[in-house]
């Protein structure tokens, strides 16, 4: 056989493959006129309401998701020439990011107003959409009496019986309102203090939350949702562990929130303002509400029943625009060598 | 092999391949060289660092030792002893490249809590015990009986003597092995184990800060180059390319009972963990679970697209591979040895610091393919690419270059003889190179996440979006199929490693 007829024979079956699935070259051209958002948020959780954003405002959007970091990362390779409109970020260290480096506009007031201050960018570069708060998921069969502060942690009863997640952003958010409100010295004695205490790293929230479920773990430092969604997925009997909410504006009851961003260099400024104020519409907050149980951040939406109401959280007093101090954050937990 | 001059037709396009897989060397020291020397040589001197590179050395080691041991030891009983069901065996040697490592590491910790650097050990050497398994069989059943006879008439093991013949194939399959466990980030971090490619991953997640990020993934790049020279060294200047090709087989090995007996302990054991475990997770994960919803058009997009880009990923890392493997085969000197080496640093990076790489390079330089399906291909290629050039080497070293002189004697020019002689001869080994690639390509998920045109998914894009909510009963389908239609390449390797057997 000659290697003409070898490679003619080699691509075929990858013709016929590639028109086979047609339908992949639709959604692969890159619309110039369409409004991008990079969506950190998991396609299962907002996938449903983006279509709903799509239908109502009738905008032409296309998502691209990831993970919210790895995209601010990809954000900031692409620099100028970026191809995202907006960027819908699962916590406010990765829009603080993108903010920092200049790469995001400033979101007009009538946007930012309707969401308290507390939640929202101080520079007015992004603005929240979802709260979730930090708890202590514990396990009731073992735990009568589940802590009342991050502090308790470190107690020698807990020794090995304490899961964390200390790549997570989640986690690093909590660590940096732990800086912010304690000061370096307390967060790294603290670090130190869980380190030493046997503390159990995990992967991410949910592999901590089945810890817990399975009797291998008594507490968890997670989010709130995580407990909720998987109560959906399983029903109670599925799922034996609790949450324990803190008092006392302790940084473990960090309230942080899920926000998005327009970046400064967007052809669709006026698409993209549209989608935010979908975003912060009834609709939308009502969705974070009911579907991915979080606390809609809009006056006048209901919080899902069985969730404590947002301002009876008691979550310690920090600006979230400052919680892209997470470069310290990082360098901490390296120090103490956690990460 | 000869220090005569490289055919320009094989150079340029060698070229091409080296740059290529150059790149991501060159956007890292883009990234370190900005950070200023001082935050270099504060990444470099942390403890940290250190500590996690000699554990990631150490996992590396250890997985890599287990597998050649897992690897020779089963394809010499498939291929040399008389064990009873070795065929089935050999097939099922190869099925666990279709299972990725995350979904393996996955089910072991939800089925038993195994975790750390125990279960990385364990879910890595399952995993990756093929890459050492395929080219050992390949070697044994063309290793020519008259070396052996000669031993056994001087009194001398015959052992001693396939060990030695082995060598080159066994280390050439550790070496995929080493530089796989190195850039592996997924299924470790499933393990709880932190390694070095966490550290990179921490510094892209979380700290926006590029620069130790680059400066502890030129690091990896360096170790690996340290490991392919090491390899370098183990090929000296054994001979084992055929001079003339064995024209009788190997003979078949005749096992006591008692060695029987445990040899097909072991193989049905290996089997049962490296193919039954997982298989049946996913089959229970399928039948227990409530968030089972599956939309079959999105299956099948999925299905499609993971299809089409792999293929073309198996392709264009083929067509790469070929000249750079037939220089490494029949070329000597300088210029060979860099061609081969640069199209391993690919695969020792990990996922995420190729992936951003390229959208430095694409958005910057190439922006019509920027997120489009032909840069997720050329992803695919320079992470992929040592597989391939390993594959089309070890191939044009069994098609003797005698004839290709032949074919020069009759008038061709170097480069036709090539094309008119060894290809052909070449071309079944090159195509189970593509087949791995293939395979390969469609377990990959950092580069796909954030390569791939926006809007496609691929099984395992999928796959992770279910898992990301939680909702594994929904994941266990493109886990299914995932593995399903990988297993179509793994059988057709596990198949092509017992052609030759007697």
């Amino acid at each position: 056989m000659s290697l003409r007829r070898l490679v003619a024979a080699a691509l075929v079956p990858l013709a016929l493959l590639a028109s086979a699935c047609g339908g992949g070259d639709e959604a692969e051209s890159f619309d110039e006129n369409s409004l991008v958002i990079y969506s950190g948020r998991n396609e299962n959780l907002v996938g449903p309401l983006l279509d709903k954003l799509k239908t109502a405002t009738g905008l032409d959007v296309q998502v691209r998701y990831g993970d919210s970091a790895e995209l601010a990362a990809q954000i900031l390779e692409e620099g100028a020439d970026t191809r995202a409109d907006l960027f819908f970020s699962q916590d406010a260290g990765a829009l603080g990011a993108l903010s920092k480096h200049g790469m995001l506009a400033p979101v007009p007031q009538d946007l930012l107003s309707r969401v308290p201050a507390h939640y929202r960018s101080s520079e007015g570069t992004w603005v929240g959409l979802s709260g979730r708060s930090r708890v202590i998921v514990y396990d009731p069969r073992t735990v009568a009496a589940p802590p009342k502060s991050v502090f308790e942690l470190t107690d020698p009863k807990w020794r090995g019986k304490v899961g964390w997640a200390p790549t997570n952003a989640s986690f690093q958010a909590f660590v940096t309102a732990l800086r912010v409100v304690s000061g370096e010295d307390k967060a790294r004695q603290w670090l130190e203090a869980m380190k030493a205490n046997g503390t159990q790293t995990y992967p991410n929230n949910v592999e901590i939350l089945n810890a817990v479920d399975a009797g291998k773990l008594q507490l968890g430092l997670i989010n709130h949702y995580y407990w909720y969604e998987k109560v959906a997925e399983q029903g109670t009997a599925g799922v034996p562990s609790r949450l324990a909410y803190l008092p006392g504006r302790d940084p473990g009851a960090l309230v942080n929130v899920a926000g998005v961003g327009e970046l400064k260099n967007t052809k669709h400024a006026e698409a993209a303002r549209k989608a935010i104020d979908y975003l912060l519409g009834p609709d939308a907050q009502k969705y974070f509400a009911d579907t991915t149980k979080e606390y809609p951040l809009v006056s006048g939406v209901a919080t899902a029943p069985g969730l404590p109401p947002l301002d009876s959280l008691k979550g310690p007093e920090v600006d979230l625009s400052k919680l892209d101090s997470l470069e310290q954050t990082i360098t901490l937990l390296q120090d103490v060598g956690l990460v | 092999m000869s220090s005569r001059r490289i055919p320009a037709g094989l150079l340029w396009p060698a070229g091409v391949t080296a740059a290529l897989a150059l790149l991501p060397v060159a956007y890292l020291a883009v990234r370190s060289v900005e950070g200023g020397l001082d935050a270099v040589a504060r990444t470099l001197l942390r403890a940290r660092t250190l500590e996690l590179a000699v554990r990631s050395l150490g996992l590396a080691a250890v997985v890599t030792a287990l597998c050649v041991v897992v690897g020779v030891s089963l394809a010499w009983l498939v291929v040399r002893s008389d064990m009873p069901g070795r065929r089935v065996f050999g097939v099922l040697a190869a099925l666990p490249l279709a299972v990725p490592s995350y979904v393996a590491a996955y089910t072991w910790v939800a089925a038993l809590g195994l975790e750390g650097f125990a279960g990385s050990v364990l879910v890595l050497t399952l995993c990756s015990y093929p890459y050492v398994y395929l080219p050992v069989a390949a070697a044994l059943s063309r290793m020519n009986p008259a070396a052996e006879e000669v031993a056994l008439s001087l009194g001398r093991s015959r052992y001693a003597v396939v060990l030695r013949q082995l060598r080159p194939a066994a280390a050439a399959g550790g070496l995929l092995v080493a530089m796989y466990v190195l850039s592996e980030f997924g299924a470790v971090a499933i393990m709880r184990l932190d390694v070095f490619t966490t550290q990179i991953y921490t510094s892209y997640r979380a700290g926006f800060n590029r620069t130790p990020a680059a400066v502890l993934g030129l690091l990896l790049v360096l170790v690996t180059l340290l490991i392919v020279v090491a390899e370098f060294r183990t090929r000296g200047r054994a001979a084992y390319a055929m001079r003339g090709g064995a024209a009788r087989r190997p003979s078949v090995i005749r096992l006591a009972p008692g060695p029987r007996a445990l040899a097909l302990a072991w193989s049905v054991a290996l089997a049962g963990l490296a193919v039954g475990f997982p298989l049946a997770s996913i089959g229970y994960w399928l039948l227990n679970g409530s968030s089972a919803r599956l939309d079959p058009v999105d299956l099948s997009e999925a299905v499609g697209a993971t299809l089409a880009v792999a293929a073309a990923g198996a392709l264009l890392t083929t067509a790469l591979a070929v000249p750079v493997g037939i220089i490494a085969a029949r070329h000597r000197g300088r210029v060979a040895t860099f061609l081969e080496q640069s199209t391993y640093v690919g695969h020792s990076l990990p996922g995420i610091v190729m992936a951003l790489s390229l959208v430095f390079f694409a958005v910057r330089y190439v922006p019509a393919i920027y997120q489009r399906s032909p840069l997720l291909v050329i992803a695919y290629a320079v992470l992929f690419m040592p597989a391939a050039v390993g594959a089309v080497r070890a191939s044009v070293l069994q098609s003797p270059p005698v004839l290709e002189e032949v074919a020069r004697s009759l008038g061709r020019t170097p480069l036709q003889a090539v094309r008119a002689v060894t290809l052909p001869l070449a071309l079944p080994g090159v195509l189970a190179g593509a087949a791995l690639v293939f395979l390969t390509a469609m377990k990959e998920l950092p580069a796909t996440l954030l390569l791939r045109p926006t809007g496609m998914d691929t099984l395992a894009t999928r796959l992770w979006t279910e898992t990301g909510s939680g909702a594994y009963a929904a994941a266990a389908p493109y886990a299914a199929l995932l593995m399903l239609l990988a297993a179509v390449p793994g059988f057709l390797l596990g198949r092509r490693s017992l052609e030759e057997t007697p």
